[in-house]
């Protein structure tokens, strides 16, 4: 993929191996040398961090499958005994909960620089979809993974979001039994999640394998949006961002091991620590902190509601239209590119746009909020108007404010800044290592 | 000309064939795929084991007028309610015409004094309140339920909130006058 040459390898065994496998020749291409822009910030941590989380959370669960039990009577207790008698079963177990919400925290965070920066358009629409496959495939894991432990929340949340499907007219209620393999959430649904959960992480590997191959053709976005020019203005990976992104996986783990270890049960809902009970309700479903913003969104969809009313009543239940809207909000995210009407990619150089995106994550972070109040005044009014803003911003604002909005200049280069700073220094490169934070 | 289109039609002719044995090719693949896809996918719905436990017979003898009960069926709760005069002659009264999910008592019970019904909210699946003893009932003297707000008369039928249509009558066949086979 880069026209490097392959190094020479001393050690004659990595030599023999290269040359039948190019394994070495590769990760020094893609790893040791390859160019990344020197002006990145630490919002280009997250990606690895991303990439940390997803092994540590396949570490810890394939240890958990070894003492999980997959049956509607045993899966409460064996995760009891997970807790008090394997060996650091608390551990593992605390280590793969509190994993899951450090891999919505790190990808939310994610997305979100991408969004700032303009990561999304020309060339990296694809890198970009194939990111958002990644957020789904990581939701409908999360979601099986929660059912596991067979609690209250499990059971319930399993029910409230698989009964979703029932709202397609028609086959809804086939789909529901088909998913179920049954009349209610229970036991073959247990098994077969439990399958899946086991499945997909993989298969979000070989996603976040084309992910990253798309990122090494088109090659990383910087905070100022504007092409590499040349040499002057990269450092090689290794070892730049081999060190950077260490010093932010120290700082993760850190926080990271503060859940795991001090409030271990901070994001989770103490209702999963009693069993299911197919025949009782808990009055208060919520699901997982990192779903609120799209139940959110689900629960806004009722009758009366003007919005509701002027785009679906007329051909749609308020139930479907939620499920519409819910699936809707994680499309349109993957469309953003073809919706962002301007050229320049940075925030920095956007007046307006800019304001645009914090307003998006304040409104988001308002939707997660609502989302875990009960349905009822003022959250039920605040969540529509949250939710209507969430549509507003991707189909309105974004293609508008491209529209309107008189970027500020961009530098010429990725060194032009760095040059201006640090006067009289003459190779650009050389002072890489001190400017590459300004 | 003439001998230019010889050749060329020649291999027409071929390409159309060989177009034929290619589509005919892919088509024998496509249905072999098909027919491999539905037994994977159908070995997802529900076995015959399940469907063997789909039927349960209930002693009503122990419930007394004015209580109910709520027994499992294939794993979602049935409620059986023994209903009052009062209840009865409210759910009769109803204009069906102002109903959510218009229907008539009368279809929905096969003996009046016996209402029962599928005690899963048509909304997204929680169980309402109201059939033991202290539970609210709701403001139609039925079930309420607490997720969404949902409120169902003494028919089980959805009268307010955002339910989309009345709690499910299962099939059931009274073999006896106490007694009643569910499925
Ligand atoms: C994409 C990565 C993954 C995510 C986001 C994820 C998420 C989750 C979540 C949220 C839970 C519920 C935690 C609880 O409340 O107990 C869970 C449980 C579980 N997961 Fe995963 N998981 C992932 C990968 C895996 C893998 C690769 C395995 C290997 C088989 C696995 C095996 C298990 C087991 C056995 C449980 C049940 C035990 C328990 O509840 O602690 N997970 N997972
Ligand atoms: S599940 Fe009963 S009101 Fe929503």
């Amino acid at each position: 993929m880069s026209n490097h040459p392959a190094p020479n390898f001393k050690n004659p065994v990595i030599r023999w191996v290269d040359s039948r496998l190019p394994v070495f020749s590769y990760v020094h291409a893609e790893y040791g040398v390859f160019p990344m822009p020197k002006n990145l910030n630490y919002f280009w941590n997250f990606g690895a961090l991303a990439m940390v989380v997803l092994m540590v959370m396949i570490l810890t669960g394939i240890m958990l499958a070894m003492q999980y039990t997959p049956n509607v009577d045993l899966a409460f207790n064996s995760v009891e005994r997970i807790m008090r008698d394997v060996n650091s079963g608390w551990l593992l177990r605390y280590i793969h909960m509190n994993g899951a919400s450090m891999f919505f925290i790190v990808v939310y965070i994610h997305i979100f620089r991408g969004m700032y920066y303009g990561s999304y358009k020309n060339p990296r629409e694809l890198l970009w979809i194939l990111g958002v496959v990644i957020l789904v495939l990581m939701m409908a894991t999360a979601f099986m993974g929660y059912v596991l432990p067979w609690g209250q929340m499990s059971f319930w949340g399993a029910t409230v979001i698989t009964n979703l499907f029932s709202a397609f007219p028609l086959i809804g209620e086939s789909i529901v039994q088909w998913l179920w393999g049954g009349f209610s959430v229970d036991n073959p649904t247990l098994n077969r999640f439990f399958a899946l959960h086991y499945l997909l992480p993989f298969i979000i590997i070989a996603v976040v394998a084309l992910h990253v191959v798309a990122l090494h053709v088109v090659k990383s976005n910087n905070p100022d949006g504007i092409e590499v020019r040349g040499p002057q203005d990269t450092v090689p990976f290794h070892p730049y961002f081999t060190a950077k992104d260490s010093l932010g996986l120290a700082v993760f783990l850190f926080i990271f091991a503060f859940f795991v270890f001090f409030a271990p049960n901070y994001m989770g809902h103490p209702d999963n620590y009693i069993e299911a009970n197919p025949l009782v309700t808990p009055p208060h479903i919520v699901p997982e902190w990192y779903f609120l913003p799209y139940y959110a969104i689900l629960r806004s969809f009722v009758d009366g509601w003007w919005i509701y009313e002027i785009f679906f009543g007329w051909w749609s239940e308020a139930k479907l239209a939620g499920v519409l809207a819910m699936f809707g909000s994680l499309i349109i995210v993957a469309v953003l590119p073809w919706l962002d009407t301007s050229k320049v990619r940075s925030c920095r150089y956007r007046p307006i746009y800019k304001w645009a995106v914090i307003l998006f994550l304040i409104n988001f972070i308002i939707l997660g909020w609502v989302g875990g109040k009960p349905a009822e005044e003022p959250y039920v009014t605040i969540a529509q108007g949250a939710t209507m803003y969430y549509f507003f911003h991707f189909l309105i604002l974004t293609p508008l404010i491209g529209w309107i909005e008189r970027p500020k200049p961009l530098p010429a280069s990725i060194s032009e800044p760095v040059l201006k700073a640090g006067s009289g220094a003459q190779f650009a490169g050389a002072s890489a290592a001190k400017m590459e934070k300004s | 000309m003439a001998e230019a289109t010889q050749p060329n039609s020649d291999h027409e002719e071929d390409s159309g064939r060989r177009d034929f044995l290619n589509y005919l090719a892919i088509g024998v693949g496509a249905v072999g795929a098909a027919s491999f896809a539905w037994p994977i996918i159908n070995s997802m719905n529900p076995s015959k084991d399940v469907l063997a436990l789909a039927s349960i017979e209930v002693d009503l003898s122990q419930i007394d007028v004015g209580s109910a009960i709520k027994v499992v069926w294939r794993g979602k709760p049935v409620f059986i309610r023994h209903r009052t005069e009062k209840e009865i002659e409210e759910a009769k009264a109803v204009d069906i015409s102002t109903l959510i999910d218009p229907e008539t008592d009368a279809d929905r019970v096969q003996n009046a004094d016996w209402l029962i019904i599928v005690g899963v909210c048509t909304h997204l699946g929680c169980i309402p309140m109201g059939t033991a003893d202290g539970e609210p009932r709701g403001e139609y003297d039925g079930w309420f339920c607490p997720c969404h707000g949902s409120h169902y008369d003494s028919s089980g039928r959805i009268r307010k909130g955002p339910s989309p249509t009345n709690l499910l009558v299962p099939t059931y066949t009274f073999l006896t006058d106490s007694t009643v086979r569910i499925g």
